[in-house]
């Protein structure tokens, strides 16, 4: 009897976060199928960087990046430039030294070691995080099982928010507000981010409002969680390790035990 | 140690002599490990294993994650991060940190359930259980300390709302919650100060986790059939018990390699399933979110502190008779905490002379649906407060002390129980035949 609301116990506790957050009500989320989904999942080296060219020509002019270092952009398992661009890229930036100047503090081109700014529109959202601060979808049923195969639904989010604008605008309290189906509330005071190629990328690959907002959310998982790779990674190894190391006690035990329970009835020990 | 006859560790080289005499360790860690066990444990005996071990995970983890920290509002954050991308490891380090704290949760809640299942509470373990339910107590302090250091809008939000749980206090609960916060608001004064707590209290815990041990060990440990082992002669305790070493230190690190293949398969593949997306947020006093929720293992009795609002009869009437001193808030508070009290209460409220609920055919079916209403509790913690959540949480509450209060009384009395076996051995010979026949490791040596 135990057992069986053993299974039911967890079985439920598994259930119970996922059903937490569909209680909030949210506009429905189209998932994308992105390639770092998945136990093996991997991400694109390619749109991560045509990510990080959308951002720097679009979103940076007013939202930042605060968490993330030049030099991650360089790291195995993210965009992966090269150490030259790594600088190149970094020097096109300005950051506050406080020390310059006589201890004033002035501005200076950044180095690899610097962090990306922090926004620079009052009121916009730091980036850096937002794929992990967002949650897509909790299906199926609420349980948020799903996460297994397509992670949290963040990126998918951000796609839907840059591609979900009604046209519609409203003006409230001073400010305009624009319509949008992935906003919670329907209106958001973003105004529309992207026209449909906005940034030419080098490879020639497609520039719709679709393919760039699905690039920069592949873009901002990665800022989110750069180390995915080498954690996946790390849980399959364990994972592997620890069910032939369970096989083995499995053996043991049962060697161990067996001139105890020797003319055994049944198999399964007294419940 | 125990009370069940067996041998003791008897010192034989020369060296082993000289140092028992000056100090018996090695006969306290060989009566330990060699402690008589009952042969019939089922596989709900595994969880102490268990927790023992996610106490060390979080207390290694935990001390290596303090080494990149900072307790401080302007970088604690910040700190968090630097951990997840600088640090080497560091990602796996906090996402075990993280999601060992419901591991431990998941296991403390099946083993408080198969001690309420057994009677493992009754006489003479009321002991092993009160000091059970302080560490389960501590257990929830140090996750809720430890969910406010990474400063995001949870850790924030939800900080600011427990520790308002003490300001509902009559009389000295504003002072109170200004001295528990260090401030008038969860600031930097209060950062500090929970995280220091949260270093400290494991500790404490371990110290309790010692003093359980010892107080089972001393009782010897519960079983299936609630039946005691004989003790008489060491002849017939031998017949109803096995060592601890080898027979259940293998069966439980089977067990624990089990839970914890696929505790990793939480952390490497969806790590941020137990947690809530808001807390990737930084802390912000000025924007509240949409929905606060605690973490899952909180949820139960979050709802029974809901549960309780001022449309309540029974709150109205505690406020009538009070004087108004105890309003829906503060009754909240104390039926959540109260809630936790009447568990810790359990040996002297269950009147049942048979410990074990596989005996008692009423006790079978409450108790299942006490398992159920622990479930249907969580989930309306996990909603918000509004209707039909808030009946439903209202009537799970009302279950939980009337299966403490009325119940378990109630049942002692009427219940008829089925006829236990007289000795443990039985129980285990029901399912495995005895040395009868010719042995299976005889015909298949090498099986």
């Amino acid at each position: 009897m135990l057992k069986q609301l053993t299974i039911a116990a967890v079985l439920t506790l598994g259930l119970m976060p996922g059903v937490a957050l569909a209680a909030s009500d949210e506009a429905h989320i189209e998932d994308v199928d992105f390639s770092y989904e998945g136990p093996f999942g991997k991400y694109d080296e390619n749109q991560l960087q045509r990510g990080l060219q959308v951002f720097t020509e679009v979103c940076s002019a007013c939202h930042g990046m605060e968490h993330l270092t030049y030099r991650a952009l360089g790291e195995a398992g993210g965009p992966s430039l090269p150490e030259d661009q790594v600088r190149a890229y970094a020097a096109q930036h300005e950051v506050f030294d406080p020390e310059l100047a006589d201890g004033d503090g002035d501005f200076r081109p950044a180095l690899p070691t610097d962090h990306f700014n922090k926004s620079g529109l009052p009121g916009a959202p730091d980036l850096t995080l937002m794929a992990k601060a967002r949650a897509g979808f909790h299906g199926p049923y609420g349980s948020g099982i799903n996460q297994f195969l397509k992670g949290t639904g963040g990126p998918e989010y951000i796609v839907s928010l840059l591609t979900g604008y009604t046209g519609e605008e409203r003006e409230q309290a001073g400010t305009v507000l624009y319509e949008n189906t992935a906003f919670p509330g329907g209106w958001i005071s973003m105004a529309p981010p992207l026209y449909g190629e906005d940034v030419e990328f080098a490879d020639g690959h497609d520039n719709g409002i679709p393919d760039i907002a699905q690039d920069v959310a592949a873009f901002m998982m990665w800022t989110a969680e750069p180390k995915m790779m080498a954690r996946k990674r790390a849980g399959f190894i364990a994972v592997l390790m620890l069910s032939v190391l369970a096989a083995l006690l499995y053996l043991t035990n049962k060697r161990i035990w067996a001139p105890i329970k020797n003319g055994r009835k049944d198999d399964s020990p007294s419940a | 140690m125990a009370g069940i006859p067996h041998d003791h560790y008897e010192p034989t080289t020369g060296g082993e002599k000289w140092l028992h005499r000056r100090l018996p360790i090695v006969g306290l860690l060989y009566d330990t490990l060699m402690i008589p066990t009952p042969k019939n444990l089922n596989w709900m005996w595994i969880w102490g294993i268990v927790l023992t071990f996610c106490l060390v995970l979080q207390i290694v983890t935990g001390i290596v994650l303090v080494m990149h920290y900072t307790p401080d509002t302007s970088m604690a954050f910040a700190s968090v991060e630097h951990i997840m991308r600088d640090v080497n490891g560091g990602f796996m380090l906090r996402y075990i940190h993280a999601n060992g704290a419901s591991l431990f949760f998941i296991a403390v809640y099946l083993h408080i359930f198969r001690g309420l299942y057994y009677g493992s509470y009754k006489e003479p373990r009321e002991v092993t259980w009160i000091i059970g339910m302080l560490i389960y107590l501590l257990m929830m302090a140090t996750g809720f300390l430890g969910y406010v250091l990474p400063w995001g809008q949870m850790s924030f939000w939800g900080a600011t709302v427990i520790t308002g749980l003490f300001g509902a206090i009559p009389f000295i609960g504003e002072t109170l919650q200004q001295w528990l916060l260090g401030g008038p608001a969860v600031d930097n004064a209060t950062l500090t100060r929970f995280f220091s707590l949260h270093y400290l209290l494991p500790f404490v815990i371990a110290g309790l986790v010692v003093v359980h041990i010892w107080a089972f060990h001393t009782t010897g440990n519960n079983n299936p059939t609630g039946v005691e082992v004989r003790r008489t002669s060491k002849v017939e305790a031998e017949k109803d018990t096995l060592p601890f070493w080898p027979y259940f230190v293998m069966k439980d690190l089977f067990a624990l390699a089990v839970i914890l293949a696929i505790f990793f398969a939480v952390v490497g593949f969806m790590p941020n399933y137990l947690g809530h997306p808001d807390n990737y947020i930084e802390a912000n006093p000025l924007s509240t979110p949409a929905h606060i929720v605690p973490e899952w293992y909180y949820l139960p009795f979050y709802a029974i502190l809901r549960a309780f609002t001022s449309e309540v009869w029974a709150v109205q009437f505690a406020s009538f008779i009070t004087g108004g001193i105890v309003d829906a808030k503060f009754f909240g508070v104390l039926a959540m905490f109260g809630a936790i009290f009447v568990m810790a209460l359990a040996p002297w409220l269950d009147t049942s002379s048979v410990r074990s609920g596989r005996y008692r055919p009423m006790f079978k079916w409450w108790f299942a649906l006490l398992c159920v209403d622990f479930m249907v509790l969580m989930w309306c913690g996990s909603m918000p407060a509004e209707e039909p959540y808030a009946t439903i949480s209202l009537i799970g509450a009302a279950y939980w002390f009337g299966y403490f209060l009325i119940i378990l009384p109630l049942l002692g009395v009427i219940e008829k129980p089925h006829a236990q076996p007289a000795t443990i051995e039985d129980d285990f010979n029901a399912h495995y035949a005895p040395d009868a026949v010719g042995t299976k490791t005889l015909v298949k040596p090498a099986e």
